[in-house]
């Protein structure tokens, strides 16, 4: 019979098999998923995994997806670390966008080198203002920042679509619900000539690079570690809880936010209502697919960007719904958090009662 | 005829250390057989392989002659092997009934659980109500919880790790008298205890690790605590002296404390006032769960007074949380290692950052870690407070029980704090090690610190104090001078506080 048994000690070795695990098993009931559905598994896999890494549009585009997920993973990963769970990223994100593209919108036509900083100031500011109602709330109510950060996901795309189709719709956009498109100016400068990928992807990897410096470092990092592991030893050390939840969900909100301004300002160009593209969602898995470390979500945020580029094409050539890529998504959490259990447990095979020799 | 158990060649390695190194003894039946050794000997290491949580490198094991190597409590238990942990594994909100179903087979859990309880806690002395809830019990009942729960299931062999250092001299006296009623029913019991008076009248037959090896077998009642201790650390035990500076100004100032319960079955402060001077050593005697807990969070930080109740220097500091303590020089180290002094997972160089980082400049003033000064730091509390380590990148969870109490004792002290509060300061700590650190204490109040010490050990308050005062039902007593109060004043002082401890109004 086999039999969990807990470990003495965290392994190790698990902590860093079980993502690649969780991809494996990821595939393999992928495939059995897209069998059912009537899909060659194999062709649709390559599709999916192999064939956004051939051609240099599609990694470029790869570049463009992993961006915004790293950005907001490695935000999350922060306060996921010290038990606080900011769930609605995406919110934080739609907002800075809107925050962002109408400070540049303001300026239309303005050239001029601070456009663009200044955009992504005030993108930092609105994703840091939305994130800091669940903060506040919690720290003065003791609400549960993932029910009302998760709400006011929806709240903000109710903004988004509000604001586009008033006071930002583009004066001569036929009454369709979106912007203008952003002047030259306030459009991110792109990294590789003749694709989309922009400057944003240097500053997701400088912020990742900031982030292990703070964790490995820095007394803010040591504190969120400890606040995670042992809360009463954090009250001891003398680490506040309140301020690591304001610092926490005012960073994964400001660089949610800041994510939204690279997405409306880059790939995008304009505010329109459906800007949000589930990254704030996505960047969950990201988290802790790359076991909340700022390396490991750098390499999770490519894994996910690539099931988000191949399943655009596996719904074009093979047919697949949305909602099977989405699934497939899924799965890697699930697996990942199942896989998680032999972290701290090992299987053995029981043997006969209990008095037998060794 | 053969011993109930006989260990042979037992061994256990963990990065870094040899735990146990062929470690091979015996158990007769009904005997009470003592396991002795410094901290970190690997007396826990060795018990937790007869029970079954530990798998052994190599060795082997018989239970009444038959091989028996358990794959986990749950085999050894139903083998007739039962241990009670020094940290209880109970559950405050359930009733005793319930915490005691939890720790049994399904099928033994059954619908009479309550009048099996009475009737086993009647037989062994063990008063127990199987109704109360377990929050509402003191240290000494928890335990007898445990103790019925490992009865139940008739064990041959009971193992009793470290059982006392948390029981009231009453309560030992009674968990003494079950543990010999057990003895003459035939049951066999393994006693863990660095209490040496306590082994010497309870215990038949002893076994002496040290370093993972056994050093040595006798027979205590023909020893002296002396002798028995010695035997341990394998040299002779040091000299204390006893404190003799004058107290100097005073220090700490608290006055009229009073702090509501924040938790359920907490204890209320009520109206806690005393001086603390320099060179002086307080003791705060009393029975666990009379507020000492809350007295010492409250002197820590982590709960905050009224700002002009606490008072450092002159300056009241009762608003302040820990690290502004600490920074004008209040250190503390409270009772519970795990996870409240020390995170478990981290390394002693990370644990030593936790508390230390600013009077040892630990980090810079903007916050960046100095791991190197962190590391040096902390091999100097375990080379000073002699803790038995593979090197200060363990983590803490892995040191014994006893010497990550000298590294968390050691770390407040290396800290050289104005005013040092320390809960149980040689909890679980050998006999060697606790006169080391004793001796600390009173160098530190000897060069113009203020020192309080919060136990239960009267003992140990008698040795180090320099005045005196007990706590019960959240109130201090005035502080009297240990110079002037027989035994016998102290234990009016402590009057009416033994057996089952109320948390009602005093
Ligand atoms: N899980 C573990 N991982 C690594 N080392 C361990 C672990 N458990 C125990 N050790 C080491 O094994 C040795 C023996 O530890 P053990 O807990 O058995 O000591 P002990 O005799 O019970 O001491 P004490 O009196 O302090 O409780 C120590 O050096 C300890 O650091
Ligand atoms: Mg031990």
């Amino acid at each position: 019979m086999l039999r969990l048994e807990p470990r003495k000690e965290p392994s190790r070795l698990m902590v860093w098999a079980t993502p690649p695990a969780a991809v494996l098993l990821t595939l393999v009931f992928g495939m059995v998923l897209f069998a059912a559905l009537g899909k060659d598994p194999l062709r649709t896999v390559e599709i999916i995994f192999v064939e956004p890494l051939l051609s240099p549009f599609s990694r470029a585009e790869l570049l463009v997806k992993a961006a915004p997920l790293v950005l907001i993973g490695v935000g999350l990963s922060l306060g996921f670390r010290a038990g606080v769970w900011n769930i609605g990223a995406e919110g934080q994100f739609i907002i800075g966008a809107v925050a962002g593209g109408a400070a540049g919108l303001a300026v239309y036509d303005t050239p001029g080198l601070w456009v663009l900083p200044m955009m992504c100031a005030a993108g930092m500011l609105g994703g840091f203002a939305w994130a800091m109602i669940p903060a506040i709330l919690r720290i003065r109510f003791n609400t549960n920042e993932i029910l009302v950060s998760l709400m006011l996901v929806y709240v903000a795309e109710l903004w988004l679509s509000a604001l586009v189709g008033g006071p930002l719709r583009d004066p001569e956009g036929f009454n369709f619900p979106e912007s203008r498109l952003f002047h030259d100016s306030a459009t991110m400068p792109i990294l590789i000539e003749g694709t989309r990928a922009h400057v944003g992807v240097l500053v997701a990897l400088a912020v990742a690079g900031l982030a292990w410096l703070a964790l490995q470092r820095h007394v803010f990092g040591f504190s969120l570690k400890v606040m995670g592991q042992a809360p009463r030893a954090a009250r001891f050390a003398g680490f506040s809880e309140r301020r690591a939840v304001l610092a926490c969900m005012g960073v994964s909100g400001a660089l949610a936010g800041l994510a939204g301004v690279f997405e409306a300002a880059g790939p995008v160009g304009q505010l329109v209502p459906g800007l949000p593209a589930g990254y704030g969602f996505t960047a969950i898995i990201v988290a802790f697919l790359g076991r909340l470390h700022p390396g490991g979500v750098v390499l999770a945020g490519g894994v996910m960007a690539l099931t988000y580029i191949g399943g655009e094409s596996a719904q074009l050539e093979m047919q697949l719904p949305a909602a099977a890529i989405s699934v497939f998504q899924g799965m890697l959490l699930f697996f990942l958090l199942g896989a998680d259990v032999f972290v701290n447990h090992r299987l053995r095979l029981r043997r006969a009662p209990a008095t037998e020799s060794a | 005829m053969t011993a109930l158990l006989e260990v042979e060649g037992l061994t256990k390695r963990f990065p870094g250390v040899l735990a146990n190194d062929a470690v091979s003894f015996a158990v007769e039946r009904g005997q009470i057989h003592a396991l002795l050794g410094e901290n970190g000997a690997g007396k826990s290491t060795l018990v937790k392989m007869i029970y079954g949580s530990m798998r052994p490198d190599a060795g082997a094991m018989r239970l009444e002659g038959q091989p028996y190597a358990p794959t986990d409590p749950g085999a050894a238990r139903r083998a007739g092997v039962g241990l009670v942990f020094q940290h209880f594994s109970l559950f405050d909100a359930l009733t005793v009934a319930e915490n005691v179903a939890l720790g049994l087979p399904p099928e033994e859990a059954g619908a009479d659980l309550a009048e099996r309880i009475r009737k086993v806690s009647a037989a062994y002395g063990l008063p127990l109500d199987p109704e109360r809830r377990v929050g509402e019990l003191s240290v000494g009942a928890r335990q007898r919880v445990e103790i019925v729960r490992c009865l139940l299931q008739r064990p041959r062999l009971l193992i009793m790790d470290e059982p006392t250092s948390v029981l009231t001299p009453q309560e030992v006296g009674q968990l003494f008298r079950t543990l010999r009623q057990l003895r003459d029913e035939g049951v066999s019991i393994l006693y863990i205890s660095h209490k040496l008076d306590e082994i010497r009248e309870l215990c038949e037959a002893a076994t002496i690790l040290r370093h993972g090896r056994v050093t040595g077998r006798c027979d205590p009642r023909s020893e002296s605590a002396r002798s028995l201790a010695e035997m341990m650390i394998g040299q002779e035990l040091a000299a204390t002296r006893p404190l003799s500076a004058a107290p100097g100004e005073v220090r700490l100032t608290v006055r009229g404390l009073s702090l509501a319960a924040d938790r359920p079955f907490g204890t209320a402060l009520r109206d806690i006032s005393f001086d603390l001077r320099a060179g002086e050593i307080l003791g705060v005697a009393g029975v666990a769960g009379n507020g000492q807990d809350e007295f010492v969070e409250a002197l820590s930080g982590e709960r905050r007074a009224q700002h002009e109740a606490i008072r450092l220097d002159g300056a009241p500091i009762g608003a302040f949380g820990p690290d502004r303590r600490r920074r004008l020089g209040l250190c503390v180290a409270p009772e519970e290692r795990l996870g409240h002094a020390a995170v478990p997972d981290m390394s002693l160089t990370e644990n030593a950052i936790l508390t230390a980082r600013r009077r040892a400049r630990l980090a810079s003033r903007g916050g960046v870690l100095r791991l190197g000064a962190a590391a040096r730091f902390a091999r100097a509390v375990v080379e000073r407070f002699d803790v038995r380590t593979a090197g200060v990148e363990h983590a803490a969870r892995s040191l014994s029980g006893g010497n990550l109490q000298k590294f968390v004792v050691g770390r407040e002290i290396m800290q050289n704090p104005a005013v040092l509060v320390v809960a149980q300061p040689t909890w679980g700590v050998d006999a060697g090690a606790a006169a080391a650190i004793r001796q600390a204490l009173r160098d530190m109040a000897e060069a113009g610190a203020a020192v309080l010490a919060v136990s239960q050990d009267l003992d140990e308050l008698m040795e180090i104090s320099t005045r005196f005062a007990v706590m019960a039902g959240g109130r201090l007593s005035a502080p009297r001078p240990m110079a002037e109060l027989s035994v016998e004043e102290i234990g009016r002082m402590m009057g009416g506080t033994g057996g089952e401890v109320a948390h009602a109004e005093a």
